[in-house]
């Protein structure tokens, strides 16, 4: 195939060639950040909790005093643990994708000089942490005796479990058993290492920070009250958690049922991303959209083209051009147009990747999304134009006979 | 003229259906997206005190010690610093504000018990900030004073309660404490919730929350923390609070103060004030750091961040793919006026001058841009649909008002116009001579 001719015939179109290749340019762009920022909400939906949500559910409770603590948190798990299907029901502070109670800085060292990091402590009554079905992969387990009571947000001082990824951030490549950290008053040894558990809000951390939590055993009282974990078979999860409601309501009619923040984990969780799904839905439109208005504008101005140029066809093919020549002429001019927009385009996608991670902390754009992105409108375009090709190589040769 | 131009489009636009269809739709779809997030982004930054918040004011003073926080004075005040200025009583109005959740039962009724957001606030608060009451009124300075068991509603509990009638008098059980409501609010859905914006720049640009509806319950301040003690957010503390919610002495900020000055005078004023009440208190030891800051309302409310960012994100794509609708819609109708060469070189023959034709091509590009008015408004009303079945925050301010629909037509045909420009120019532009000779 000669390029030379189709490059002169282009110069003559210069106007119409530029807009389409400034179409593909943008169209370049938008796509390449569009999926970048797809595959980021996407990944930060696919979250590790580290804990057995699909058997996991919450119920909590407000409205009532310190004082009514230990009566109504007597009731309402005893009218928990009666409902069919139930496998525990224990007391937790803080839930995966739910209630936020143990928010707070912490230090390495007594004089509260070396900051770790703002981390979630999950204080929880005996059996929660086995409930919860976070893996231990170092040290123990919470026993009997570590389950101390309190007033206030935990126990000043205890035997704590610890995610891997909190420890590899406080003491890189050591031992974390035996560790200490620090919160004003409060003073806590680590005695084991959790594979994984997350933070309730992992939303609002960085990637790394997402799993920096701690389990602190606590006897349940007036400050571990009224925040039950459930446990039971995931088929039956769904009519447990209805069940529990009513139990719960029966049981101490007197409180006030958190409806809002008593969910199964996995309702939990679907609300938690509504936004980044729905986000990403949004831009998966836009991409089929734009995506759709490139073809249709290159079928447009392709057929315009061919229109146009029916009676050169006509005469190439009466000059001995064969059909193939044709089609493979508005093919190639098709190529060289959509390469020239592509090289625009990728110029914009690494501009507009850049303004994004400076005004909207987007990260990063993968460079390999830059080659899938080409080949995709590459692609693109030689369907949308093999119509008006077509059409074009069918043009007969009789055509170059006739004045009009 | 202008009517026999429009005769002539539509025959043109009839003529190449196809090309009419895609360009109509590529329009559309633009103008659809665009609208859809621009309505959101009108409906979420606008002003929440129309010509009166340039006069409202958020003074702050920094109780933390040195060192715990960077950049300025913390979000909201320590209790001491927050009833200090108030009582200094030195604007034309203001108000504190305390947030908390309180256990709400009406006697008489077989509700169960409700847990509600409840702003503990002081008199001022409502003629300051224009809250509208559908029944009575709000309480007095000397309710203040009395830390009388008195109670504001909203319109939303009123109706949940006494089932829209008029309750004023009635009987509301707030926790353990009984108080008389003494006013009913008219429906009032300030957009951001203003007041109440704290924290912005830690929350990542994820600040749908700003947009939530306003408290259902306002009692006097001193009342309200004495009725829901222990139940009050910190909104940071420098060293944890002995008691968790019970928050009077604990080293904590947790209370707002806003305050209406009228004029820039009295503005300076204020500064001043607060200024030297900063200087007096690190005198008395109080204080470490003199840092204090004013800022307006919409100074605070950027300062915050409050306009979501995937709103603005979303916006600046919508705008982007409207690019792309409009390149595309420059192509296609420079294909579709060019196509036409040889009957525009007879109408130039024939005397039209080149401005005529350009018209004509205008008038084609402006009738395309309103037939794809037309479905972007209604692919707006779709996609405004779907912002609502996302369930924001705000999912129930979101519809399109008048104005909107307006600029929807008006940025339809704009961007048009802005399309067959060009082409017009070209099509204008052809020498009639070669076209007749062709014919």
């Amino acid at each position: 195939m000669q390029i030379q001719p189709i490059l002169a015939a282009l110069r003559k179109h210069r106007l119409a060639t530029m807009l389409i290749a400034l179409e593909i340019a943008l169209a370049c762009a938008v796509l390449c950040n569009a999926s970048s920022m797809i595959a980021d909400r996407l990944s930060a939906m696919r979250i590790q909790s580290g804990v057995d949500e699909a058997a996991l559910a919450t119920v909590q409770l407000t409205g009532y005093t310190p004082a009514q603590a230990a009566d109504v948190d007597a009731r309402a798990i005893t009218a928990l643990r009666s409902v069919p299907g139930v496998q525990s029901a224990t007391l937790v502070n803080s839930i995966p994708f739910g209630m936020r109670r143990g928010t707070a800085g912490i230090t390495t060292d007594a004089a509260g000089q070396h900051f770790g990091g703002v981390i979630e402590f999950y204080v929880g009554g005996p059996g929660s942490l086995q409930a919860l079905g976070a893996q231990i992969i170092a040290g123990r387990a919470p026993q009997a005796d570590d389950f101390h009571a309190f007033t206030g947000l935990m126990p000043e001082t205890a035997s704590i479990q610890i995610t891997q990824a909190l420890a590899e951030h406080l003491w890189p490549g050591a031992n974390p058993l035996g560790k200490e950290i620090w919160l004003d008053k409060w003073h806590f040894r680590v005695v084991g290492v959790l594979k994984d558990l997350v933070r309730p809000d992992p939303q609002g951390w960085t990637a790394e920070q997402r799993e920096w939590s701690v389990f602190v055993p606590a006897a349940p009282g007036p400050y571990l009250t009224g925040s039950y974990l459930l446990r039971a078979d995931p088929k039956d999860l769904p009519r447990v958690m209805r069940d529990a409601l009513l139990a719960v309501g029966k049981a101490v009619p007197e409180v006030v049922i958190d409806r809002e923040d008593s969910h199964t984990l996995p309702d939990l969780r679907h609300e938690v991303f509504r936004q980044d799904r729905s986000m990403a839905g949004l831009l998966i439109g836009v991409i089929v959209a734009l995506l759709g208005v490139t073809a249709f504008g290159i079928v447009g101005l392709a057929s315009f083209w061919v229109a146009q140029r029916r009676k050169q066809i006509g005469i190439r093919r009466a000059l001995g051009a064969t059909r193939a020549d044709i089609l493979h002429y508005f093919q190639t001019e098709n190529f060289l147009i959509v390469t020239f927009g592509i090289v625009l385009g990728i110029i914009l996608a690494i501009g507009i990747n850049l303004a994004l991670m400076k005004f909207f902390e987007v990260p990063r754009l993968p460079l390999w999304y830059l080659p899938v992105g080409v080949i995709v409108l590459w692609a693109l375009g030689q369907l949308a134009v093999l119509v008006p090709a077509l059409r074009a190589s069918n043009v007969p040769p009789v055509v170059a006979t006739r004045s009009v | 003229m202008f009517a026999y131009y429009l005769d002539l489009a539509l025959r043109s636009l009839k003529r190449n259906r196809l090309l009419t269809v895609l360009m109509v739709l590529a329009i559309a779809i633009g103008i659809g997206a665009s609208m859809t997030t621009l309505t959101v982004m009108h409906l979420l930054s606008g002003d929440p005190l129309p010509g009166k918040s340039a006069n409202i004011f958020y003074p702050q003073v920094d109780a933390s010690p040195k060192g715990f926080t960077k950049g300025g004075p913390l979000d909201v005040l320590d209790y001491r610093s927050a009833v200090d200025l108030w009582g200094a009583h030195r604007a034309d109005r203001q108000a504190l504000i305390a947030n908390s959740d309180v256990k709400v039962r009406a006697p008489g009724t077989n509700l169960p018990p409700l847990m509600l957001h409840m702003l503990a606030t002081t008199s001022d608060f409502f003629p300051m900030f224009n809250v509208p009451f559908e029944y009575g009124s709000a309480w007095t300075p000397s309710d203040d004073a009395d830390r009388a068991r008195v109670a504001v509603i909203s319109s939303d509990l009123n109706d949940k309660l006494f089932g829209g009638k008029d309750s004023v008098g009635k009987t509301l059980r707030l926790k353990d404490s009984d108080v008389r409501i003494v006013g009913v609010l008219a429906r009032w859905r300030p957009s951001p919730l203003f007041y109440d914006v704290r924290g912005g720049r830690f929350a990542n640009g994820d600040t749908g929350d700003f947009y939530r509806r306003s408290e259902d319950v306002f009692t006097p301040f001193q009342s309200g923390l004495e009725i829901n003690a222990g139940n009050f957010w910190q909104f940071t503390c420098w060293h944890m609070p002995d008691n968790p919610g019970h928050l009077k002495n604990a080293p904590c900020v947790w209370v707002a103060l806003w305050v209406e000055l009228d004029s820039a005078a009295k503005a300076t004023d204020y500064r001043t004030f607060i200024a030297s009440y900063a200087e007096q208190q690190k005198v008395l030891g109080r204080f470490t750091q003199t840092e204090t800051r004013m800022m307006n309302l919409m100074q605070w409310l950027d300062y915050n961040h409050v306009l979501p960012r995937d709103v603005k994100l979303q916006t600046w794509l919508a705008f982007a793919f409207l690019a792309i609708c409009l390149f595309n819609t420059v192509g296609l109708l420079l294909a579709k006026f060019l196509r036409r060469a040889g009957e525009i070189g007879v109408r130039r023959a024939l005397g039209a001058s080149r401005r005529a034709v350009f018209a004509q091509c205008l008038t084609e590009a402006g009738l395309v841009g309103f037939i794809g008015g037309v479905g972007g408004w209604v692919l707006t009303l779709v996609g405004l649909w779907l912002v609502r079945r996302q369930q924001p925050p705000y999912s129930d301010l979101v519809h399109m008002d008048v104005s909107m629909f307006f600029v929807t037509f008006v940025l339809a045909v704009a961007v048009s116009l802005l399309a067959g420009a060009l082409p017009a120019l070209r099509a204008s532009r052809i020498a009639p001579a070669l076209q007749l000779k062709t014919l």
